[in-house]
């Protein structure tokens, strides 16, 4: 695929990404070159041995960023994503390593002193736990706060809201009550991929039952509208005033002289 | 602030065990909301640790539940001394998935406003750097510059400082010659006068020097360790610059220096932000001259919206026009990582897509983040003043180290 953005341009990825699953052997489970980034996936247990060797061997000297992202549907829910930068090579690698709620990754603090308050936000936003982390407190939320934000199950609007109340002077926390609800639009087309009841839609969407008898309507009797309606619809209807042909315009003649429409651009 | 008395076992004197105060979460020195628990023997910092997430708003929970053109505004709250400069790295990273191509004019543009950025917010860190080790008067000269720059961006978008004005294909509006010309003259008129003029008064300084040389040394090997960027790691040494190294748009045509310190000291640091104030001076005169005419929005209808006036003639014009408004573009599934040169060191996206109009999942690098946990070991032996000069040479800004 031929480059046409504009984004930053590294050394070339040519043979990196082999390369560096040689190198890392039965430590990888997948190395992938995707949209010009090299992943390399790696078996948990050993990410930081994977990492130690791509710093030393590699020249990967500086941890960027550590980013969590969580696949609710996957059995290991959470990925963890290292960002590492080669300032020698002028090159950058991104390895990811999966895990779930309960199975910490090694931490990398050993290796790069600045990875600890990345991993203390992979912890508090995603409850990822990092074995080896001597400081594994949250960072980013308040003091006390409970659950993962960051989680997919987690609710835009969050469980709590905090306010200041002037009874106790100081500030208390209570459930979170919006005074309208929290409205997703999401604009697909729901010609593609919408899952849902379009709005109106919800009477249609289960087929109808079919009945043993269906009720039908043939004689004015049938209808239940009572003797005095039945009575009423058996009297002959007066004859409709006839117009006369003669003083009715004449239905306009198919314009022959319109082009064909054409599949073009609707100019 | 707490004063702690212990009762000493062995001499049966009183002992004043090591002060432990507080540091913000309100103090103007503090840069934002940034609280630091220091303990402290008399006056030498013994530990400092940084409380952050004061200002944390869920922005990248935000973006997840917004399509990939509502999430931009988003990165101009980050970091809201240096607006455009988040928003280069979100558009980069959105492009970079797309594979779309952006018009030269447009990359031109975003260049030149990039540096303009850089120009503003190194007015506002430089003057409240001074400001913080005792001077008044250049923070307040240096507002003046920053001023114009805020009404350069009003001229090109109409937001002084939330520009939302770099779009995924190109940027929102074009600018006037007009304006353009008097950017040109503006840095040769005023900007240089005047920022000369107010680092006149600093540089040499008897009373600034003392405050910040030799403060907070680092070393090549531990802006390494400690994932420094910008001018943390310019400071200490290392020619290292995202603009020179991995350029986007149109950087690989700009001509420019990279200005790095000796020392790694907080003097240094300051020092490689007044000479990048002057690069920065030298890309934006370059921009205006090469600039080339043309359209500011990629012709990729399915990603650039159509002009107005298209919309009037043609029916496929106002579908696109509508489609983009509502669903958004669909961007193919997969995962990047970019970063560019902020002003403030390396920001970078890390954007996952899995093909749908909203983004899976953007992860914000932020550049504080790195460079004050590295607060503690810069800190520690110093005096509690220089504290101060300390988070001045790192220039933080809470909106986008808490997002």
């Amino acid at each position: 695929m031929t480059v046409l953005h504009s984004a930053p341009r590294w050394s070339s990825n040519e043979g990196v990404k082999d390369a560096l699953a040689a190198a890392l052997g039965d430590m990888v489970v997948c190395a992938d070159e995707e949209h010009g980034e090299i992943l390399l996936t790696v078996v948990r247990e050993r990410a930081e041995d994977a990492m130690r060797l791509l710093r030393d061997a590699h020249e990967y000297q500086q941890l960027m960023d550590i980013a969590g992202v969580d696949y609710p549907e996957r059995a290991e829910r959470f990925d963890v994503c290292y960002c590492l930068l080669s300032v020698t090579k002028n090159h950058r690698v991104i390895v990811k390593v999966s895990t779930d709620e309960a199975t910490p990754v090694p931490t990398v603090t050993t290796l790069w002193p600045n990875a600890g308050w990345y991993e203390r936000e992979v912890y508090d936003m995603y409850g990822v736990l990092f074995a080896g982390n001597t400081d594994l407190r949250r960072i980013l939320t308040d003091y006390g706060f409970q659950g993962h934000p960051f989680r997919k199950d987690f609710p835009l609007t969050g469980y709590v809201e905090l306010r200041y109340s002037e009874e106790d002077k100081r500030v208390v926390y209570e459930p979170v009550q919006l005074a309208q609800d929290l409205r997703q639009f999401d604009f697909m087309s729901p010609w593609e991929g919408a899952d849902y009841v379009l709005p109106g839609d919800e009477k249609a969407a289960p087929a109808p039952a079919p009945v043993a008898t269906p009720k039908t309507t043939e004689k004015p009797a049938d209808t239940g509208a009572g003797a005095k309606a039945n009575a009423e619809a058996a009297k002959p209807v007066a004859d409709a005033p006839v117009a006369s042909k003669a003083d009715e315009p004449a239905a306009p003649k198919p314009t022959d002289d319109r082009p064909a429409k054409t599949d073009g651009d609707g100019a | 602030m707490s004063l702690q008395l212990e009762q000493s076992p062995t001499t049966g004197d009183e002992v004043i065990t090591n002060y432990t105060i507080n540091f913000g979460p309100q103090h103007p020195a503090a840069h934002g909301v940034l609280r630091m628990v220091m303990e402290l023997d008399g006056e030498i910092i013994e530990r400092v640790d940084p409380h952050v997430g004061l200002l944390h708003r869920g922005t990248e929970k935000l973006i997840e539940h917004k399509t990939y053109l509502q999430a931009l505004p988003y990165f101009d709250r980050l970091d809201y001394c240096s607006p455009l400069g988040m928003e280069h790295s979100y558009v980069l990273a959105v492009e970079k998935l797309l594979n779309v191509e952006v018009p030269l004019r447009a990359q031109y543009l975003r260049v030149l406003f990039a540096e303009l950025t850089r120009i503003c917010n190194h007015m506002l860190n430089l003057g409240s750097h001074v400001m913080d080790v005792g001077a008044m008067t250049p923070n307040l000269w240096l507002f003046e510059i920053r001023e114009d720059c805020l009404n350069f961006f009003e001229r090109a978008s109409g937001a002084r400082m939330h520009s939302a004005w770099f779009r995924p294909g190109g940027v929102h509006q074009d600018v006037p010659l007009k304006l353009l010309t008097d950017i040109a003259d503006w840095i040769d008129e005023r900007l240089h006068p005047l920022f000369d003029d107010a680092m006149s008064l600093v540089i040499d300084n008897r009373i600034f020097k003392q405050r910040n040389v030799d403060i907070a040394v680092v070393s090549k090997e531990d802006a390494l360790r400690w994932g420094f960027s910008g001018p943390m790691i310019r400071g200490s040494g290392i020619p290292w610059d995202l603009r020179k190294s991995q350029p986007y748009d149109v950087y690989d045509r700009m001509d420019f220096a990279v200005p790095v310190g000796t020392n790694g000291d907080c003097y240094d640091r300051f020092m490689v932000r007044v000479e990048e104030v002057r690069q920065s001076a030298r890309i934006i005169k370059q921009c205006i001259a090469e600039m080339p005419e043309g359209p500011i929005m990629t012709t990729d209808r399915k990603v650039g919206p159509p002009k107005r006036g298209e919309m009037k003639q043609s029916m496929e014009a106002l579908i696109h026009h509508f489609k983009l408004y509502t669903e958004g573009f669909h961007v193919p599934a997969g995962e990047v990582y970019v970063a560019t040169e902020s002003p403030k060191g390396e920001f970078g996206v890390y954007l996952v897509s899995d093909g749908s109009n909203k983004p899976y999942r953007c992860k914000i690098r932020p550049t504080a983040f790195s460079h004050l946990q590295a607060m503690d070991f810069m800190s520690v032996g110093h005096m509690l003043p220089d504290v101060t000069a300390i988070i001045g040479a790192i220039d933080v800004v809470f909106g986008e180290c808490d997002r």
